[in-house]
């Protein structure tokens, strides 16, 4: 049963790369948008040398590296879970002996895996030409981050399933999808780093989940986080991955009881 | 042993109110009106192992929601459920594994890659070994005729082809029971005939339990021994497609042409005795005698009497049956008197078994 997940990874990793041209422009896009928030924060700083503990090159590192792992942890799961509850395909989900969310949670694995090849990797290496970033030389660091980015994706993931699952109580979640993502965006930190918040705003932001998609990982990666509290980071990581499997588990039951097949 | 054991089965759903106007938007913005609407209400039905069951009924007359209650895919309301052994709802993924699935109207295959893929990905996902695979692949390619269209991708199969991949797809890993909800649906005549000896075969062979809903009668003739008719969540009929004929056909039409012109008056004399009823048309007469009669009978008196050029005997059909069923929305005893007196006899100009006798 387990190599049918693993094919699951397989299947959306290589139908991703037959529509792989799409995702060029996609590069070209997170370019734009880095080289906007570099200009931005360098006016921003003026002649200051730190804020909030940031350097300008530090602040560039953590834009650069945010976009690209936003490149890598970024899917549309909400979407297509959502779709397949509207038109009722979720019929022909649930009529095989496999879990639906797990199969769900494989190809944004997989979804994943071709980001990180062929967009996160090759995005990084044209940010760093362009822009004065500069990478950790430990490779433990990398490492490390790695392992991150992957509860990233899970993190994230886990918040796309949630959103999805939603159109099974209401009628149309597409204003919860956009709300979602716009939330994401600005709370895990990728258009401003959670440094940056007001102290109440960032005293909320501990409670959530959102910092440990983006920000804190970076932070790690940057270097604001020392190596030594590393592991805390991953800590909170999989806190909250496990904390976010019970209301996905609890709206899951609900649903199936909701659940009516639209189309006949 | 049964496959199927139905008790008291009901599913409600919430249907969401929308109220008209601005007003009614607004109203409905901070608080929804739901109607409850039921769908299926308590029914019970079995079918045994290895029975050919059909399951027909008006659009929205509740046959999908029963068949995905069966599947596993709604959870039913109230009622109890058994089917293969298994509570389908509540052991979804171990019961799945001993059912197969065809939605005439959904793909069960990936659209983007290619069908052996698919069936494949299948096998892995049903725990099929390689072995296994291989021969039932092999077995059921050959039978029904799939050989080249293994590697093409989903989305460049026709409708037909489509259908008999999805066949296979859904028999891969030898389920004991299968489930077709309009299974030969926007199908030609030739696969729709196909798909029939296939399935009939299936039975035989492998006495698979087959439960197919359909829109076209035929294929509860060629392939059903049992009928279950659903009208409004109900079921009004349950039992042997030839016992619903004969209590619901009201008869047959024997159409004739006669050689000269023959009058009303003297052939009801001819007849005279016989509870048979006669109607005139540009082109010769009709008539219309009920089951009690023998053909035979009838015609001798006729033959005797009259020149007759052409003969048709016309036999009530069972979609018109079933037409009348469904309109009158029961298939009670006092529905099949209504239906006695609503049909004239002379309405089958399309019937479609007549003998022509020359």
């Amino acid at each position: 049963m387990m190599s049918a997940y693993v094919d699951f990874i397989r299947i959306r990793f290589l139908t991703m790369l037959a529509y792989r041209v799409n995702y060029y422009s996609g590069i070209i896009i997170y370019a734009i948008n880095i080289g906007a928030y570099y200009f931005l924060w360098k006016a921003i700083f003026g002649s200051a040398e730190t804020l909030q503990g940031f350097t300008l090159a530090q602040m560039t590192t953590y834009i650069a590296v945010s976009w690209m792992a936003r490149a890598f942890y970024f899917n549309n799961l909400d979407r297509e879970i959502a779709n397949d509850i509207r038109d009722g395909s979720i019929a022909m989900q649930l009529i095989r002996p496999y879990s639906y969310l797990l199969v769900k949670m494989m190809q944004g694995l997989g979804e994943g895996l071709f980001r990180l090849i062929l967009f996160m990797g090759p995005g990084l290496v044209i940010v760093c030409l362009l822009f004065p970033v500069k990478l950790p030389k430990d490779p433990a660091v990398w490492i490390v981050y790695f392992i991150m980015l992957l509860f990233s994706l899970f993190i994230n993931s886990q918040l796309n399933i949630l959103t999805g699952l939603a159109a099974f109580f209401v009628e149309n979640n597409e204003g919860m999808m956009r709300m979602k993502r716009v939330l994401v965006d600005l709370f895990s930190g990728v258009l401003i780093p959670i440094a940056f918040f007001p102290g109440w705003l960032k005293g909320t932001m501990e409670w959530l989940p959102f910092q440990a998609i983006t920000y804190l990982p970076s932070a790690v990666f940057t270097g604001r986080t020392p190596m030594s509290e590393a592991w805390g980071v991953l800590g909170i990581q999989a806190l909250w991955f496990v904390i976010l499997l019970v209301p996905i588990m609890f709206t899951w039951r609900a649903a199936r009881k909701r659940l009516f097949v639209q189309g006949g | 042993m049964l496959a199927i054991d139905v008790k008291d089965l009901r599913k409600q759903f919430k249907v969401q109110k929308n109220r008209e106007g601005l007003s009614g938007a607004l109203k409905d913005l901070f608080k929804r009106e739901n109607n409850e609407v039921t769908a299926v209400k308590d029914i019970s039905f079995q079918i045994p192992q290895g029975e050919i069951c059909g399951y027909i009924g008006e659009n929205g007359a509740g046959k999908s929601t029963t068949i995905k209650m069966l599947t596993g895919i709604l959870v039913p309301t109230s009622g109890q459920l058994k089917v293969n052994g298994y509570v389908p709802y509540k052991d979804r993924e171990k019961f799945v594994g001993g059912i197969g699935v065809v939605f005439g109207q959904r793909s069960q295959l990936w659209w983007d890659i290619g069908v052996i893929e698919s069936f494949q990905l299948l096998r892995k996902v049903y725990r099929v070994s390689e072995q296994d695979f291989r021969k039932r692949l092999d077995n059921l390619v050959e039978r029904l005729d799939l050989g080249d269209l293994l590697n093409r991708p989903v989305r460049k199969l026709s409708l037909g082809q489509r259908m008999r991949c999805e066949l296979v797809a859904s028999l891969l890993h030898n389920p004991s029971i299968l489930f077709l909800d309009e299974p030969t649906i926007g199908l030609d005549i030739v696969v729709k005939t196909e798909i029939r000896e296939f399935l009939k075969e299936l039975n035989r062979e492998e006495g698979t339990t087959i439960l197919l809903t359909t829109h076209d009668l035929q294929d509860i003739e060629a392939l059903c021994s049992r009928v279950i008719m659903l009208d409004d969540g109900r079921i009004i009929y349950d039992g042997g497609l030839e016992e619903l004929k004969n209590r619901w056909s009201k008869g047959r039409e024997i159409q004739f042409q006669f050689g000269t012109p023959t009058s009303l008056a003297k052939l009801q004399l001819l007849t005279a005795g016989l509870d048979v009823t006669w109607t005139m048309s540009e082109q010769g007469a009709s008539m219309w005698l009920p089951h009690t009669i023998n053909v035979s009978d009838a015609l001798g008196v006729v033959v005797g009497g009259a020149d007759i050029r052409d003969i048709k005997i016309l036999e009530t059909n069972t979609d018109d049956i079933v037409r009348e069923i469904y309109r009158s929305g029961s298939a009670s005893v006092s529905a099949a008197a209504t239906l006695l007196e609503a049909e004239s006899p002379k309405q089958e100009a399309e019937a479609e078994k007549e003998t022509s006798l020359r």
